[in-house]
This record gives C-alpha cells, structure tokens and sequence, in this order.
C-alpha cells in the first residue's frame, strides 16, 4: 500500500508528479520510423522471397507459405545466434509486428527453458510469450468466420 | 559498546573492519571504466558453466575464495557466511553455502544486499558473536532478465529509463582483528512505497527509501553530508539519483557535490543497451569492494556512506497490480 513516510516531506501524489517529470519521454517519433522502416524492409524481403519462389515454379497463389517458413527461419536462425535481441532493440515494432517477431518469441523461449527438459522445459513454456497471440488470434478468427460465414 | 542512535541507526564499537575483499564481473562490467579494480573478469556470460544460474554461483563463489586468499583467511576461521542475490528462493547463495560448509545466514534485500550483509556482519562482529565473517553477494544479468522480464533472447525496446543488471559478484572478510577500511555506523532502512508499478522505472521506485534512510542516517547520528568524502547510492540509475536530489532538497540538504551511484559508474555511457545505468546486486557489490574500497585504501577517500537500494517486488506482485515497496540500508566506511 502506497503511503509516505515523515521525513520525506512528500506526499505519494507529488511524488508521482515529480517522478512523472524526471522518467525521459519515449521517442514516439524515431521508433516509428525505425519501425516503418525495418518492418518495411521485412516485408520487401518477403516479397523478394516469395517472388523467387514463384520464379522456381509454385504457383503464385501458393508461394505465400513457404516464404513464411523462410522469414520464421531467418528470424529463429538469428535469435539463436544472440543477434535477434540487439536489432529488435532498434528496430522495436518492425520486427515485432511481422512473423519475425512471433518466431523470435518463440525460439527465444526453447533457448530458455531447454534446461529444463524437453517436456516440462520446451513443451510447456515454448508458448509463454506466444500463448496469448495464439488464443487470441484463433478466438478472433473464429469470431471473425462465423459473421463471414452466416452473412 | 556498539550503542544504538536515534531512531534507525547503530554505531559499531569495536569497529569491525573489512579485512578483505574481493569483486569479479562479467564481460560487459570488464569493458567499463572500472575494469581494473575487479580480481577476476570473466570473458564469458556463461563462465563455462551450463546455465546462466550455475555462472552466477561460480561467480560468487569465486568472490568468496578470492576474499578468503587476499586476505590469507582459512575457511575454518569464518564464523558465518552471509549472502543474498535476485534469484528465487535465493539459490545462487544456498548453493554456494553448501559448497561452502560454513553456517549460513541466507538474506533477501533484493538490490540492497551488499550494504544488508554488511550490516549483519558488522553486528556479528562488534557484538562479539564471531571473529570473522564473510559477506557476499552476486547478480546476472541473463538469470535475473529471464526471472524478472523475458527470456534473454527475446527482442523489445527497453525504454530510457531501464536499468542494465550487472553480472558479477562480490564478497569481503569482516574481521574483528585489523584491515581497512571500518564500518563504524549502519542504518537500516524502512520499506517505502510511493506507488510506483513500472518495473522498468526501479530507479524511481528506489528513490524514497534512499532518501529516507540518508535522511534518518543523518538525523540520527547528528551528521550531514559533508561528514563524508562521497556517499553513494547503489543503483538508482540516472532517473533515481536525479529524484534523491530532488528529495533531499526538501529537507535541505544538496550532496551534489559529493554524491555518486554505482549504477552511473561501472559502464562506459555509450554503451547504449545499458539504459539509465546498471542496477542489481553486483552493481554496489563490485563498485564497493573493488573500486571504491581501492580508492579509499590508497587514501583518495577516507569516508564513505554505502546506501544500497532494493526493490521488493516480485514478476506475480507486479502481474497482480501492486506497486513496488522498495528498501535502501546505509553503511558507513571509514579509513
């Protein structure tokens, strides 16, 4: 329970205000453009990967997925090499937004808790970060189908 | 006669002295300015162990070994063996009790305990209850992100005001007989809570009960800052020490001039992951009884009021809603 002691000669409100003031603003502006920028740069990416793959003959309504499946390596491939974590320190939500965030979440997590065993380590926590977009996500989308399907 | 003063404070008598000590840190502590006061720096976050957790233990343990070894202390003369760190349950310390085989006074001030084991050694001491005992603490960065926030290779933005947490550890002889410098005052903290609820704002959170045990410190022992060559806080960051100035003010009292934070003074500022300075137990550990013990050893301090600053919260605390109550406890060293 929040309460100020004598001595302080402060009230918990006026402290709230004097802290309020000192905390640095968050860099609204620059993080999005970093975030435009790089989440920009992901999707060319993607877009350059999926067009490479329709070059080598899937068929353009299918090549979707597997570009999926490359950029969710890239990411866990540079998340287990300790890089992941300092680009998305600048980039912020360019690679959170994208999948590469979501493979991030997840292979960070396996890196973990591998330690503590296969089952009740990596089974169990993979989805510690990720669980709430999975619910969330398939509850949406199952909302979002049935008006779909009944209008 | 240790005596007690004013309403917080003891003032030890016989003044129990820090007969040795010794501080090892990380990689990232190993490039910062202090780098040539730590015994032992580790090039790797894993210190060839095979979880960040066991690096942690073997840091304090070395801590604790290379104490012992400066100052030629047998482990049979340590009557107790007091430490704290982040982890739950305290396990980085039980662990290295264990190894140890000495009994074990396990504390938790959370970022406090360097100046909390302090104290507790110094009372043993001056009350005659042992010769000598060894205090210590250790924090990690990776153990403590991963307990307190995210997985260690999860990627967010960390905002201005987060602190970095220092890897290392850090342990000193507390002995009746010689040595340098002396604890001769202990003031022990109140937990105070202005409700603050950002864990990624400790610095503020910590700000109040450092200001209100430097307050009581002063009051009770009818002192003012300028008793001291430096007091120095240890990690309220840069947001924090700027809110202890503002706060001291009101009571009159401007320490500018002689007041630091360890969490300003172990890395180099352009490392920019490090936020608004380092925090954790390590942070005052490895300042304390590396750099600033060296310093005051060769006469370029002669004394010094530790105030170590914890934060009491834990992730399922915060995740309810509470806000965070913190503590700070002020040790005086004198040459």
């Amino acid at each position: 329970m929040a309460s100020s002691p004598e001595e302080l000669k402060i009230s918990v409100a006026e402290y709230r205000r004097l802290a309020a003031g000192e905390k640095p603003a968050p860099l609204l502006l620059r993080n999005a453009l970093t975030a435009f920028v790089s989440g920009g740069a992901i999707c060319l990416l993607g877009q350059a990967i999926q067009n490479s793959y329709i070059a080598f003959g899937f068929p353009p309504a299918e090549a979707a997925n597997p570009t999926v499946v490359t950029v969710i390596f890239l990411a866990s491939l540079l998340t287990g090499l300790g890089l992941f974590d300092r680009l998305a320190g600048f980039t912020g939500a360019g690679t959170a937004v994208p999948v590469t965030g979501f493979a991030n979440s997840l292979t960070a997590a396996s890196l973990e808790f591998k330690k503590e065993g296969l089952v009740l380590g990596v089974g169990a926590k993979i989805f510690s970060l990720a669980g709430s977009v999975l619910l969330f996500g398939v509850v949406t989308a199952f909302v979002v189908g049935l008006f779909s399907a009944l209008f | 006669m240790s005596a007690r003063a004013g309403k917080q404070s003891i003032l030890l008598d016989p003044v129990p002295f820090v007969a040795s000590a010794a501080a090892v840190a990380g990689p990232l502590e190993g490039q910062g300015p202090l780098k040539g006061d730590f015994d032992l720096v580790y090039g790797d976050l894993r210190a060839g162990q095979k979880s960040f957790e066991a690096a942690e233990r073997k840091m304090l343990q070395e801590a604790c070994s290379l104490a012992l070894e400066k100052g030629s202390f047998s482990l049979e003369q340590i009557d107790y063996f007091i430490s704290g760190d982040l982890l739950n349950q305290i396990t980085v310390s039980g662990y290295s009790a264990a190894a140890l085989g000495r009994p074990y006074f396990g504390l938790y001030g959370a970022c406090s305990t360097l100046a909390l084991a302090l104290s507790w050694g110094g009372i043993l001491v001056a009350g005659g209850f042992a010769g000598s005992a060894l205090a210590a603490t250790a924090s990690h960065h990776c153990s403590a992100e991963r307990q307190f926030r995210y997985p260690t290779e999860y990627g967010f933005q960390r905002p201005e005001q987060a602190q970095w947490t220092v890897t290392g550890a850090a342990a000193a002889v507390i002995s009746a007989a010689g040595g340098s410098p002396g604890i001769t005052a202990i003031t022990t903290g109140k937990v105070v809570d202005l409700g603050e609820k950002d864990s990624f704002s400790l610095g503020a959170a910590m700000a109040p009960a450092a200001a209100s045990t430097l307050l009581m410190h002063f009051a009770d022992l009818e002192r003012n800052p300028d008793y001291y060559d430096l007091i120095v806080t240890g990690d309220l960051g840069r947001v924090g020490s700027q809110l202890l100035l503002a706060l001291l003010s009101r009571s009159g009292y401007y320490p500018e001039q002689r007041y630091s934070d360890c969490g300003l003074m172990i890395y180099n500022p352009h490392f920019h992951e490090i936020g608004a300075g380092g925090s954790g137990c390590a942070c005052s550990g490895v300042v304390v009884l590396g750099h600033l013990l060296r310093r005051m050893r060769q006469g370029e301090l002669h004394k010094v009021l530790v105030v170590s600053t914890g934060a009491l919260h834990s992730t399922t605390t915060l995740a309810q809603g509470e806000s965070i109550p913190a503590v700070a406890h002020a040790v005086a060293l004198e040459m």
